[in-house]
């Protein structure tokens, strides 16, 4: 082990970690220290952590993670508070420990939000928002039932638009970084991806509601248009898409009311 | 028992045998739909694909998947794009130019008729998508746009940004979400598949692990699907995600499913090099880059100066200089081996000295940056964000990884393995892409198998079964939780020292270095050795914390490197059977005089199907001969 932490990039953390058994256990803070370099991931400084544990007997901290390249969306917690940490725009497997410096002191929590119980340590359950999808988070077409692919014209400002929006990667970090714990950046993301295209029109009112009731329904918050979740989003998916949900939103419920007014249901 | 190899491959003429087929398929009544129930693990291009359209169809579906939403799938980290014979530029495209590229950069080792299919359908995958409202990249004009993508003289490749992969599997997620909430489709997420149930010699169910309270569950249906992707992770450091696995396969092929080609390895030559002992996977960095790039290493030995104070001719630009005519272009097998020879040879760059340059600096010099920016500036934020260079200023050090599987469980024509009513899509099947997979052509293959495929010959088969019979009480799924169990209880039981991912990575290492770019009977044979030993070796001195019914990541990993160490040695005992260089498999004993890969077709042009034959036994070889009707076979050159 080399003295000269400086120059070599070894430095020597203090983590204060979540453990908590299972969704029953109430939880608590325990402190490790681990020696990491500036080249690791943050995710392969803690199984460098969760190795060293496995082998005193002691069970290592569960986290989730897969593709470890910033797409699959599967990885996230906070670090001192921060959605994926202090870097911006980068889950936390894209994130590297030379943005970190000897001797710090991290303090490592899992996503906090009413509707994202915690199953293990860092381990959140995010299956609501699965189920805002299945509300309407989608266009229905059966397979097979399509027509030719240039039938269908699409702008090319409203296909790269869309694709912007379309990039969210279901992490979770917006819920994570909202005081109020919304759902509002990951719903509007969706609704704007489908409501920009052509192929989404049919849909579209219908899907806002049920997918913002769903939403409601499975204990989001409400969004005061705080901006801490644009912020913090490693997909870059900008504020504007929960303006044309709430756009939608308000268009859908006047018509809606209207037409169960005019005796022709929802 | 031994059943013969029947790929089933209609009869007629190629461009007419999959609509004939079709049309001679068996239907089965709408009003019995409900009463039949199909098992899909994996929810990828190809799972939730099939999934998807197997519940609009009125099936009822029972879909898994060991991430915490099927959205997470792998499908989702593909970059560049997916081909189809649109001919949308006017370029001369067509179904049967599509599946001549396919089948040559196969290097003639696919069966013809899967792969004109595969062809044939591509069409209507982007009709599909493109319905679903995946936002694939336009023209001004509104319509679809197109590049040329892995050397195809065409423009067929369709993308969404740098993330097609992603939005062609949030289609397919949405679809299945779709179903979800009408009913048909019911998805266990957190949900690992341990084993398969075999009863009367038909498929009939699995065993699974609840991945949070640990619970062991039957699961009986009336076909199963495997969709659960590569082996790639076998080798420990690739492309796949960390939670990849072949135990699916494996256990199915445990249970009499022969194994095709395990050999067929795809190793991709742009990957960031690791930077020490602790990585834990590798990151693909797109092809495109030789477009613009220059790859080169130090010509003298152990030169650890910065890449910029190297001058110019004590630079080796190894590719332009044994590949004249495609220099940095030159496909991605060769392109690997030479950055192993360089390597090996001492002159490899970075720590460790497993890494070659790719230079940007004449391209900025010759386009300017901006141009370099506009073509690349995604990819080069990627690179720095994870190695902390700047690549407009400094090389890139790149080297090659695992990268995908061109092998998998053995199926006919009609997907279906050699278990009756057991049916295998994507990446886990071994159909379509021969020795070498094409690059935008895993995107097409997925969703072929899971719109187009699967949802018909599934139909087919169960047209020809009685539904709903059975109980998960019956004795062979008893038996199959107590296997599970058993396993679980050894993991757990075993008082060893060493970490599963310990084991892991020593399995990895002797894969790259014995049966990695290059292999030799030598070194397959000490591989051969090795893996057994390491093996045993595990089972005595694992070392698994914690307990079996809550979340325990620890159990989960070292169940599957257990069936990690079968799968090499099978990898292992193909590659040493397959006396030739084809695609991926390089055997260095095989060789033109200049060193590019040397296939035998009149010794090896078949399929290798491997059966199962008990722990410690040898597999038995099946062997499918591979025949031609409509293509000559060619050698692939590059010089």
């Amino acid at each position: 082990m080399s003295h000269d932490n400086h120059d070599n990039g070894i430095m020597k953390l203090t983590l204060d970690i979540w453990r908590q058994k299972d969704k029953q256990d109430t939880g608590r803070f325990v402190t490790y220290q681990v020696e990491a370099n500036e080249h690791m991931s943050f995710l392969e400084m803690l199984d460098v952590l969760n190795q060293s544990l496995v082998v005193r007997g002691e069970e290592p901290v569960a986290f989730d993670s897969d593709c470890r390249e910033g797409i699959c969306g599967m990885c996230g917690f906070l670090i001192n508070g921060e959605a994926h940490g202090p870097v911006r725009n980068a889950t936390v497997c894209q994130l590297h420990m030379r943005h970190f410096s000897d001797g710090d002191r991290l303090r490592l929590e899992p996503w906090r939000a009413a509707a994202f119980p915690i199953l293990k340590d860092l381990v959140v359950d995010r299956s609501a928002l699965d189920r805002v999808i299945q509300a309407g988070g989608y266009i229905s077409v059966r397979t097979g039932s399509a027509a030719e692919a240039n039938g269908i014209l699409v702008q090319k400002d409203a296909s790269d638009r869309a694709m912007t929006a379309a990039a969210c990667i279901g992490c979770g970090a917006c819920v994570a970084a909202c005081p109020n714990a919304a759902a509002a950046l990951f719903t509007g993301a969706k609704v704007t991806h489908l409501g920009l295209l052509p192929q989404g029109q049919p849909e579209r009112l219908e899907r806002v509601l049920a997918m913002a009731e769903q939403g409601r329904d499975e204990g989001f918050g409400h969004c005061t248009m705080i901006g801490e979740c644009a912020a913090v989003c490693p997909a870059h998916v900008p504020l504007e898409v929960i303006s044309r949900m709430n756009k939608d939103f308000i268009k859908a419920s006047f018509t809606v009311r209207e037409a169960v007014a005019a005796g022709g249901g929802a | 028992m031994t059943m013969a190899l029947d790929s089933k491959i209609p009869a007629g003429p190629l461009e007419k045998k999959w609509s004939d087929h079709k049309n001679h398929m068996r239907l089965v009544n709408p009003a019995n739909k409900r009463k039949y129930k199909v098992i899909v693990v994996g929810t990828g291009l190809a799972g939730a694909a099939c999934s998807a359209s197997l519940g609009e169809m009125g099936y009822n579906v029972l879909s898994f998947c060991y991430q915490d939403s099927p959205r997470r799938a792998h499908s989702i980290a593909a970059q560049g794009g997916i081909n189809a014979a649109k001919n949308y530029q006017n370029d001369g495209d067509s179904v049967f130019r599509l599946f001549y590229d396919t089948i040559k950069g196969g290097d003639f080792r696919a069966r013809e008729a899967n792969v004109y299919r595969l062809a044939e359908v591509s069409v209507n995958i982007i009709d599909q998508c493109v319905a679903q409202g995946v936002p694939f990249g336009r023209e001004y004009g509104g319509t679809l746009a197109n590049r040329s993508f892995g050397g195809a003289q065409v423009s067929r490749t369709f993308y969404a940004r740098g993330q097609t992969g992603q939005q062609l599997l949030l289609g397919a997620y949405q679809a299945l979400q779709r179903q979800i909430a009408a009913g048909t489709v019911k998805q266990r997420s957190r949900c690992e598949m341990q084993e398969l149930v075999v009863i009367d010699g038909r498929a009939r169910g699995i065993v699974t692990r609840d991945m949070v309270t640990g619970k062991i569950e039957s699961h009986i249906a009336d076909a199963v699907v495997l969709a659960t992707g590569g082996y790639g992770n076998t080798f420990y450091l690739s492309t796949n995600a960390k939670g990849c696995n072949a135990t699916a396969i494996w256990r199915a092929h445990r249970k009499g499913a022969y194994f095709a080609n395990p050999c067929y390895t795809q190793i991709h030559p742009t990957c960031i090099p690791r930077s020490g002992e602790y990585q834990s996977k590798l990151t693909l960095m797109s092809e495109s880059l030789r477009n613009d790039g220059r790859i080169w290493v130090p010509k003298k030995k152990g030169d650890n100066r910065p890449p910029n104070e190297i001058p110019e001719d004590e630079r080796d630009y190894y590719l332009e200089r044994v590949y004249p005519s495609f220099g940095n272009l030159a496909p991605r097998d060769v392109s690997s081996r030479q950055a192993k020879y360089a390597c090996d040879d001492g002159r490899g760059v970075g720590p460790g000295g497993l890494g070659v340059y790719l230079d940007f600096a004449d391209g900025i010099k010759r386009l300017g940056k901006k141009v370099i920016a506009e073509r690349y500036g995604n990819l080069f934020e990627m690179y720095e964000r994870i190695v902390g260079d700047d690549p407009y200023a400094v090389p890139m050090r790149i080297y090659p990884a695992v990268h995908y599987t061109m092998g998998g469980l053995w199926v006919d024509y009609n997907l279906q393995s050699s278990i009756p009513g057991l049916f295998v899509g994507g990446e886990a099947n071994f159909s379509d892409h021969g020795a070498n997979r094409l690059g935008a052509s895993a995107l097409m293959q997925g969703l072929a198998d899971g719109y187009f495929v699967l949802p018909f010959t599934i139909s087919d088969y169960l047209a020809g079964v009685k539904a709903g019979q059975g109980e998960v009480t019956a004795a062979a799924f008893v038996d199959a939780e107590r296997d599970v169990k058993g396993r679980v209880e050894k993991l757990l039981g075993a008082k060893g020292d060493r970490s599963p991912d310990s084991f892991h990575r020593e399995l990895g290492g002797i894969m790259w270095e014995e049966c990695g770019m290059a292999r030799s009977r030598e070194s397959l044979t000490r591989a051969l050795t090795k893996i057994p030993a390491l093996r045993d070796e595990y089972w005595n001195r694992v070392k698994v914390v914690g307990v079996g019914d809550d979340l325990n990541q620890q159990l989960e990993l070292a169940g599957r490197v257990g069936d990690f160490f079968e799968l090499a040695e099978l990898l292992c005992t193909d590659a040493l059977a397959r006396e030739e260089s084809c695609g991926g498999h390089f055997r260095v004993e095989y060789q033109t005089p200049d060193g590019e890969a040397q296939r035998n077709d009149a010794e090896y042009a078949y399929v290798a199907a491997w059966e199962w034959k008990g722990s410690g036994q040898k597999p038995e070889l099946h062997k499918e001969p591979l025949v031609y009707e409509n293509i000559k076979l060619a050698t692939r050159s590059y010089k």
